[in-house]
């Protein structure tokens, strides 16, 4: 919880910091295209986890039920 | 077993998901939104996690009625796990409320109707929670939550969507007079991004309530085989 604080607080200045000509960095720069494959990156990976997750509760349904 | 019998509505969800997620950060935005700037991308993310927060804890409601008219366990199970889930979401859309806010209002909380409703709302959902946890006998329990969960999500509803409505001073948009895609100048496409990431958001979280209630249902089964095989061996002692 205290490092949860800690990370909220430190995100929330490096925000105030960028916040004032972010309209115009935003997408000139080309580097938002890095963020966005990350962000797509982590969301493969959860829904690769969820499927394994899913495969396995299926596998010990049919095991139950035969 | 499962929860939608239809293994396409997880497909569906992953890759609206993902359209989301890379479309959200790169379309192009109405000029014209004051403070919030670039910030109004929230909208994809913070947003639909409200509503299927709604649309979810309507399941739970509806799952809820089915168990009284007919009581089975799964009824009781999913129930639980889509309240469960929909509270997730409900905690996700006001952390992100509160980091939004204190980036655009200057502070995480305001007293504002709509923030308000929300705190008394979840709440009231902490007292199905603890109503879960707190009777043993497994028929009562079902029934009391039910029974609860029936008589919460009006009240939850009225407290969260119509009273803000009603009210006539409140900073949140979509309450009291209520900010919409139209009072943006731009002709804008926040539309096609914005409709599919309710529908996305809220498949992926009723995804796993379905794993979560699967995984119950089981637990639940084997329970029952190993009370099962002791009344059996008590019995030829």
């Amino acid at each position: 919880m205290k490092y949860f604080i800690l990370i909220t607080l430190l995100l929330t200045k490096f925000n105030n910091a960028i916040a004032q000509d972010e309209t115009s960095v935003f997408r000139t720069s080309g580097k938002i295209y890095v963020v966005v494959g990350i962000i797509a990156i982590i969301f493969i990976l959860i829904v690769a986890y969820l499927i394994r997750l899913d495969k396995k509760i299926s596998q010990l349904e049919n095991k139950n039920n035969s | 077993m499962n929860l939608i019998p239809n293994k396409w509505y997880k497909i569906v969800a992953i890759l609206l998901v993902l359209y989301v997620l890379v479309y959200g950060l790169l379309i192009d935005l109405p000029t014209d939104v004051g403070i919030l700037d670039e910030t109004i991308r929230n909208l994809f993310y913070h947003v639909p996690m409200w509503f299927g927060m709604m649309l979810i804890l309507l399941a739970a409601w509806v799952n809820s009625i089915l168990y009284l008219t007919n009581p089975t366990q799964k009824r009781d199970v999913y129930a639980a796990e889509l309240t469960n889930v929909g509270l997730l979401m409900g905690f996700c859309g006001v952390f992100t409320g509160m980091f939004w806010a204190y980036n655009t209002w200057g502070t995480p909380w305001t007293n504002d109707p709509k923030l308000n409703g929300v705190a008394a709302g979840m709440a009231m959902y902490g007292g199905y929670w603890l109503l879960q946890k707190s009777v043993d006998d497994n028929m009562k329990r079902a029934r009391l939550a039910a029974v609860y969960n029936v008589f919460v999500f009006p009240l939850f509803i009225a407290l969260i969507y119509v009273m803000p409505k009603l009210s006539q001073f409140s900073i949140h948009p979509g309450s009291g007079e209520s900010v919409n895609f139209k009072s943006y100048n731009q002709t804008n496409n926040m539309e096609l991004v914005f409709y599919p990431a309710v529908i996305a958001w809220t498949l992926l979280f009723v995804w796993i309530a379905e794993l979560k209630s699967r995984y119950q249902l089981l637990k639940i089964k084997k329970e029952n085989e190993i009370l099962y095989s002791d009344h059996i061996t008590t019995d030829k002692i």
